[in-house]
């Protein structure tokens, strides 16, 4: 279960100026701006429930997902999580959480993948028996016995991306972020990670938490959807309400469009 | 420990996947560091003593500062790199896994061709132990150990300092090389030929002075007292305002971001 009351994060950005003179006084004094990120946010997921959390770039949500993995402490508001607040109880919420960042790989570089595997099984402490049936499982449904021993390098970013979201679930946590899943796949494993979500939703009864810019990830996955524009919550609802809303004959990416449009972010 | 050392493995397996630039970056940090040597030797062709000092016996100070810079860049790693580690989202990473933050930045990078300087300082302590004329007892044997490992940590602790401060600010992060290149280019000759009021910055406020200077006056004979013989150890309080000002560093980083 997932609840957010009245989140509230500003962020404070210096100004930057150039000459060495200008950076050593910077030191001690500096001039800032301050940007809202976050105004008042709330909403609730329960367990096992798939939601798209959809905005512009810039809309604030990656800061929401940054506080709820307890990476970033909000100015204000509650978060709630599973019972714990995510930046008081790091260690005990991080266990229950897997989380995808879309372009930053959590695998190391050059040595064969399923070695990044067995070092995360480690670092979660996660028991080996448990760790080989999700292993098994989650390889069978990616299709990825012939990658194993390939070294993240020598991977495509479909492959590369399959073998992240293994790697956010060998824990088995109870909810996974994906902070853009499927940006830059092609058509296959676009369409392969997307089944994948929909059985790990299905079967385990895992919450999702998606954000995205393609509206066929939205389309093929969740039922509700949360929209966000300038650190503000601007709809939260089911698929089909905005379909009934927009006008006859919209494709998904114009929908949000016209959405985009009509709340002017 | 048992993490660290799956980590360490991983660290060495990744680096091996290129053998070549291993063994040259290896290499290459060998001859810059014999240059550093090379100078030092040159300056004893010209004198015979350093403040009182012999070529002999500023070697062994040398050494200890060489080979505990290089041990503490090895291990500590990441963070002298942090800023990137900050940049590319690593450190989101480690902050969304169930460990202890410190210990995964410690284990996160690790750099392996930074034997070749280690290699250098241990030929110099090869020569110089057997013909620096010191006296070589037990305790002096561990003054020595005391030496290198405290040295280890206390430019360890430098490169927390320095990531530390890269929470707070990209700019100006140049100037806490004075104290760690810098503290090791210096290093090679005891802190003493640099003034009293280096000496007593080394040793009240940056304590290099008391794993280089103070215990290789005992390893001399020139102070009996044990106080010297355990300087290194006083250096570790060091490591306390270091770890302290990362914690803090890291709370603003979460209430920030960047």
């Amino acid at each position: 279960m997932i609840e957010l009351n009245g989140v509230n994060k500003t962020f404070r950005i210096a100004k930057r100026q150039g000459g060495f003179s200008r950076a050593f006084r910077a030191l001690f004094s500096r001039e800032y701006e301050y940007i809202r990120a976050l105004k008042n946010v709330s909403f609730t997921v329960n367990d096992g429930e798939m939601v798209g959390y959809i905005g512009p770039n810039g809309a604030g949500k990656s800061t929401t997902i940054k506080i709820m993995c307890g990476v970033l402490n909000p100015d204000g508001g509650t978060c709630n999580i599973n019972g714990r607040t995510p930046w008081k109880n790091r260690v005990a919420h991080v266990r229950e959480i897997g989380v995808v960042f879309g372009q930053r790989s959590q695998l190391w570089w050059d040595v064969p993948v399923v070695d990044s595997f067995e070092l995360i099984r480690d670092i979660y402490k996660t028991d080996a028996a448990t760790y080989k049936r999700n292993l098994d499982e989650l390889v069978e449904l990616l299709e990825l016995h012939e990658i194993l021993k390939t070294p993240a390098r020598s991977l495509s970013l479909g492959q590369r991306m399959r073998c992240e979201i293994v790697a956010s679930l060998l824990h088995d946590p109870k909810i996974l972020f994906l902070d853009e899943p499927t940006i830059g796949l092609d058509a296959v494993s676009k369409l392969a990670v997307r089944q994948f979500i929909k059985r790990l939703n299905a079967e385990r009864g895992t919450t999702v938490l998606l954000t995205t810019h393609d509206m066929q990830d939205i389309e093929a996955l969740t039922e509700r959807i949360i929209l966000i524009g300038k650190g503000q919550i601007l709809l939260d609802g089911s698929l089909t309400q905005l379909k009934a809303e927009a006008p006859k004959g919209a494709n998904a990416e114009e929908m949000v469009a016209a959405l985009y449009k009509e709340y002017a972010i | 420990m048992n993490l660290y050392m799956k980590f360490f493995l991983m660290h060495l397996k990744s680096q091996m996947q290129y053998k070549v630039s291993f063994f040259f970056n290896i290499l290459g940090q060998f001859l810059v560091s014999f240059a550093v040597f090379m100078s030092l030797s040159f300056l004893f062709m010209l004198f015979d003593d350093v403040e009182g000092f012999t070529y002999q016996e500023v070697l062994i100070g040398f050494a200890v500062m060489m080979l505990g810079f290089s041990l503490g860049e090895m291990f500590g790693r990441g963070f002298d790199t942090f800023p990137r580690i900050l940049g590319n989202g690593t450190f989101d990473r480690a902050l969304v896994r169930p460990r202890n933050i410190i210990f995964q930045v410690l284990a996160g990078t690790m750099d392996f061709t930074r034997l070749g300087r280690a290699a250098q300082a241990v030929v110099v302590f090869v020569y110089v132990i057997p013909n620096s004329g010191v006296d070589w007892t037990l305790t002096r044997v561990m003054t020595l150990v005391l030496m290198i490992v405290c040295g280890t940590l206390l430019f360890f602790g430098l490169f927390v300092v320095y990531a530390s401060f890269s929470f707070f600010t990209v700019e100006g992060l140049e100037f806490m090389n004075i104290f760690t290149d810098g503290g090791r280019e210096h290093g090679r000759l005891p802190f003493s030929v640099y003034g009293e009021n280096v000496l007593r910055f080394l040793t009240y406020v940056i304590p290099l002075a008391l794993v280089q200077y103070y215990p290789l006056l005992f390893l001399l004979g020139r102070e009996t007292s044990l106080l010297y013989a355990f300087a290194p150890v006083f250096a570790l309080l060091f490591l306390i305002p270091c770890f302290v000002f990362f914690r803090f560093g890291l709370s603003r980083y979460k209430s920030t971001g960047s």
